[in-house]
């Protein structure tokens, strides 16, 4: 999309600044995910200190962009089109944060787990979840570069997955710990890792809905499609 | 190029369709369909020259006066077109006022400033009506708490502020449908604008209310329907929430986000 | 190093311009001077000519009015006051102070020392007091104007008999009535008192001064009306097109036309096809205000196209029709202007000559005229009628005339200044 310039050029030069912001919390969120999970499976546990400190950064960028946002209502007045970016910075920040912030937990929590011996049969499932939400992320973080509500759309499709996946994730780990309940020690920690993944899932697709609502001016008419049955799941 | 919606609620109170106008020959508006809602406020936008001052001034027939100004199309306002030639052209600017950029009250006192209108127009029969005509409009326009206690003073001795809302008040003291308002506010300071854009979000319960703006900000702020005019022709007409969030036309979002093009 | 060759080359052509700048001053300063100057020079040599017109001398005599030439209740009645035989009482009286003259040649030339008027003197005197019939009174009258003139040293006695106005015996009478002290200089008063006359001391500017008044008022009456309206028309109403286009070239020219051919008209059609009086303010004024029409036309279109156009838009989004537009807001406004205007063209049209000459305003006007239609003559005509009399005493009294014409024109001016000033709106 060929976007036209700004008479006033510090205009385009400040929606540039937030673009770069946002472009530098979406690398970050993505390594901090990658890396935790990475960090389970190689079994490396300095890395996970790593990724806890690394937030901080995380929720610096995110303060330093809501302060550009409101610099830019105030002396530039956005409309339009102008204004739905502007705004979506605003949520898709606080968005990729809250997404930095789950992965500092998976982090924490792949510490406790890597401290056992333990092992589980949903590795393999966590890992495939895992790469899926990055896949998403990442088309996500380019689809609002670009702002393509298309690709937002498949996005949100793509998230029917992760669900499913969650959900049997879920019925696994349940039946481990049935079965054996030394598994109780990494269980739990489990269940939640899995649950942070779909969390973080359920938040792109929040980023993709803000991409359709940036480019068309409305929101999408579809309820976000969930497919997690696990809280349906009765416990025996 | 309109949007559907609540719009066909109500009847239009102006109705233009095919509105033309040439100066010596070279087309200043191509053929303007525009539809005003009653006590509402409707601003017109868009660049200069781009003739929306130029449409304002035909639904007063204020473009009679200027030579080799050939208006054509019709302009109804309720069931009646106001260029058939039987209309009095003298009665239907009584029954749609004006308001004009610079401020522009008569070199007179401020009470025969507002009683000239209701007089040539023989409202009133005796001074006591004239009085409460008179009381009546500089309240309706907030300027009688600053001026009652002078009304035999030179109106030229007023702020700029003050004359334009004398102006609003000898507008509305011939008791008018329609208010036609051409920037009124391009010449006055920001308090004395933000002053007069109160004045009419006021005055809208009554008049229907056209203003020509060239802030765009003051457009958003004030009215309810916005048509965005660009060399002689209306690219887009809507309500101005969706105009300035979500504007259909390409050239629409251009000018409103000052991009260039 | 080059910033201070450019600031010595700048400061030396701002040098440049300063001189220029000294050297137009001090043009335009030398070319009011000299306009100025010799403007001085003309009305101090006119004022220096015209002062003797202002006084004259008289003699004082006493008088015995005998009760038997007219009873006092009959002083206002014309005939019986035109039958007495004021003249030869105040030459007797006269002659009275020269009881040694005894030929008739030496009693008509003392009766001559007196002006032609010296009567009338005595008349008003009894008209104004009628208790002094039969009593003496002392009595203040007019020497002739050959008297006068000499007494302010304007004749020389230097020169032979042959070649002056009085002859040696005159001076002698004059001479023996200053030892006697019964001579004395007054304001002449008459100058503005009364009509002309053939008897150069008594000539006045009155009926001329009146006659101005009068056909000024007329030109007024005419100009005024028409040319404002006309103007208005033309500027307000009339479509821009090129029969208005020739309109306007025609009244530009019009402004430019020699007097005389207006006056060419007035003759023509005025006098010899609508045979109205001849001579009189009436046609005069008609003239005249033919001329001033394109003054006034130009003058108000002027104004009116002064008056912003925001007014008129004002007015007319209100809902005032366009003819209320220009009567309750435009003229108005304009009013200054086209008063300005209106005083400065009848101001030239008091001024002009040719015109009436054309007319018959040259005549000989003794009586104040009444109203428009009596017989009368103007300032200008009567200060040429003056210039051209041959009588010494007429050079004097020309030169008065031009000055109270000038003076009267200054007071138009003044006035029109004074109206611009008081009437003139910010807007």
């Amino acid at each position: 999309m060929v976007e036209k310039k700004h008479i006033v050029t510090a205009f385009d030069e400040d929606l540039t600044t937030l673009n770069d912001m946002m472009a530098r919390m979406g690398a970050l969120a993505e390594t901090q995910l990658f890396a935790s999970t990475e960090a389970l499976i190689a079994r490396n546990p300095s890395d996970l200190d790593d990724i806890i400190k690394r937030d901080k950064e995380l929720d610096d960028l995110e303060a330093l962009l809501n302060e550009k946002v409101i610099e830019i209502i105030a002396l530039r007045a956005p409309r339009a089109e102008d204004l739905r970016r502007v705004i979506v910075a605003l949520k898709v920040a606080s968005t990729l944060e809250r997404i930095g912030d789950l992965a500092k937990n998976i982090a924490k929590r792949n510490k406790v787990i890597l401290d056992t011996t333990l092992k589980t049969q949903t590795l393999p499932s966590i890992r495939t979840m895992t790469s899926m939400v990055l896949k998403m992320l990442n088309q996500t973080l380019d689809a609002y570069a670009e702002v393509d509500a298309v690709t937002a759309l498949d996005v949100m499709e793509a998230d029917i997955e992760v669900d499913k996946l969650n959900t049997v994730v879920f019925q696994s780990l349940i039946e481990e710990m049935s079965y054996d309940s030394g598994q109780l020690k990494i269980g739990p920690h489990l269940l939640f890792v899995a649950k942070n993944i779909e969390r973080i899932g359920d938040h792109i697709t929040g980023i993709a809905e803000q991409i359709y609502f940036l480019h068309h001016g409305e929101m999408p008419d579809q309820d976000r499609p969930k497919a997690d049955r696990s809280s349906t799941i009765a416990l025996s | 190029m309109k949007r559907d919606g609540d719009m066909m609620l109500s009847t239009p109170k102006i109705k233009s369709s095919g509105i033309i106008v040439e100066y010596d020959g070279k087309r200043a508006l191509h053929g303007i369909d525009l539809d005003i809602y009653p006590n509402e406020v409707t601003a017109l936008i868009g660049p200069s020259g781009c003739g929306k001052s130029t449409f304002l001034r035909c639904i007063n027939r204020m473009n009679d006066v200027i030579d080799n100004c050939k208006v054509s199309g019709r302009l109804m306002i309720d069931d009646t077109d106001v260029y058939d030639p039987e209309i009095d052209v003298v009665e239907l600017r009584a029954r749609v006022g004006m308001v004009f950029q610079k401020p522009n009250p008569f070199p007179k006192s401020i009470y025969d400033n507002v009683a000239y209108g209701p007089r040539i127009h023989g409202l009133t029969e005796n001074k006591d009506d004239m009085d409460r005509i008179v009381k009546k409009s500089l309240k309706r326009a907030g300027l009688w708490d600053e001026v009652s206690e002078r009304l035999d003073d030179k109106a030229l001795g007023l702020s700029g502020g003050q004359q334009q809302r004398l102006c609003i008040a000898r507008a509305i003291a011939v008791n008018p449908d329609i208010l036609l308002m051409d920037e009124p506010c391009s010449a006055l300071d920001p308090i004395a604008t933000s002053i007069i854009e109160e004045l009419i979000n006021e005055l809208r319960e009554r008049f229907t209310i056209v203003i020509v703006t060239h802030s765009m900000q003051q457009a958003a702020r004030v009215s309810q329907k916005t048509g965005y005019f660009h060399l002689g022709n209306i690219i887009e007409y809507g309500e101005t929430n969706d105009i300035f969030t979500r504007p259909q036309n390409e050239q629409t979002e251009a000018y409103i986000s000052g991009r260039i093009g | 190093m080059t910033d201070q060759a450019t600031q010595t080359a700048q400061s030396k052509h701002l040098k440049k311009r300063y001189r220029a700048e000294k050297r137009f001053k001090f043009f335009g300063l030398a070319a009011i001077c000299s306009a100025a100057g010799i403007l001085l020079v003309l009305l101090g040599g006119l004022t220096q000519m015209s002062i003797p017109a202002f006084t004259h001398h008289y003699v004082t005599l006493d008088i015995a009015i005998p009760e038997t030439i007219i009873q006092a209740e009959q002083v206002t009645d014309l005939a019986a006051m035109r039958k007495v035989n004021w003249r030869g009482m105040v030459r007797q009286s006269l002659r009275n102070e020269f009881p040694e003259v005894t030929d008739r040649r030496g009693k008509r030339a003392i009766g001559n020392l007196l002006s032609g008027g010296a009567g009338d003197a005595l008349r008003d005197k009894v008209l104004i007091d009628p208790t002094i019939i039969g009593s003496t009174v002392a009595v203040a009258l007019p020497l002739s104007d050959d008297v006068d003139l000499l007494l302010k040293d304007l004749i020389d006695r230097s020169l032979p008999e042959e070649n002056r106005v009085i002859s040696d015996r005159e001076l002698t009478f004059i001479d023996h009535l200053e030892a006697a002290d019964r001579i004395d200089r007054r304001i002449a008063w008459f100058l503005f008192t009364s009509g002309d006359s053939r008897e150069a001391e008594m000539a006045g500017l009155r009926s001329a001064a009146v006659g101005t008044l009068l056909t000024m008022l007329v030109t007024l009456l005419f100009s005024f009306p028409l040319g404002v309206m006309a103007a208005i028309y033309l500027e307000e109403i009339a479509p821009k097109n090129r029969l208005t286009d020739l309109i306007e070239v025609n009244i530009n020219n019009l402004a430019a036309v020699p007097s005389i051919v207006f006056g060419l008209l007035g003759l023509a059609v005025f006098i010899n096809f609508f045979h109205l009086p001849r001579s009189a303010p009436l046609v005069g004024g008609m003239v005249l205000a033919l001329m001033t029409l394109p003054t006034i036309i130009i003058a108000t279109r002027a104004a009116l196209a002064a008056v912003p156009p925001s007014i008129r838009e004002a007015a007319l989004g209100v809902g005032a029709s366009p003819i209320q537009v220009i009567f309750h807001h435009v003229l108005p406004l304009a009013m200054p202007g086209i008063l300005t205007g209106t005083i400065i063209g009848l101001a030239q049209a008091a001024g002009e000559t040719a015109p009436l000459l054309m007319i018959g305003m040259m005549a000989f006007i003794v009586d104040t005229p009444m109203w428009i239609d009596d017989k009368a003559t103007v300032l200008p005509a009567q200060i040429y009628m003056w210039a051209n009399n041959p009588e010494r005493a007429f050079q004097a009294k020309t030169a008065a005339g031009i000055i109270c014409l000038m003076v009267f024109l200054l007071l138009m001016n003044a006035l029109a200044i004074y109206l611009r000033k008081k009437y003139e709106k910010r807007w």
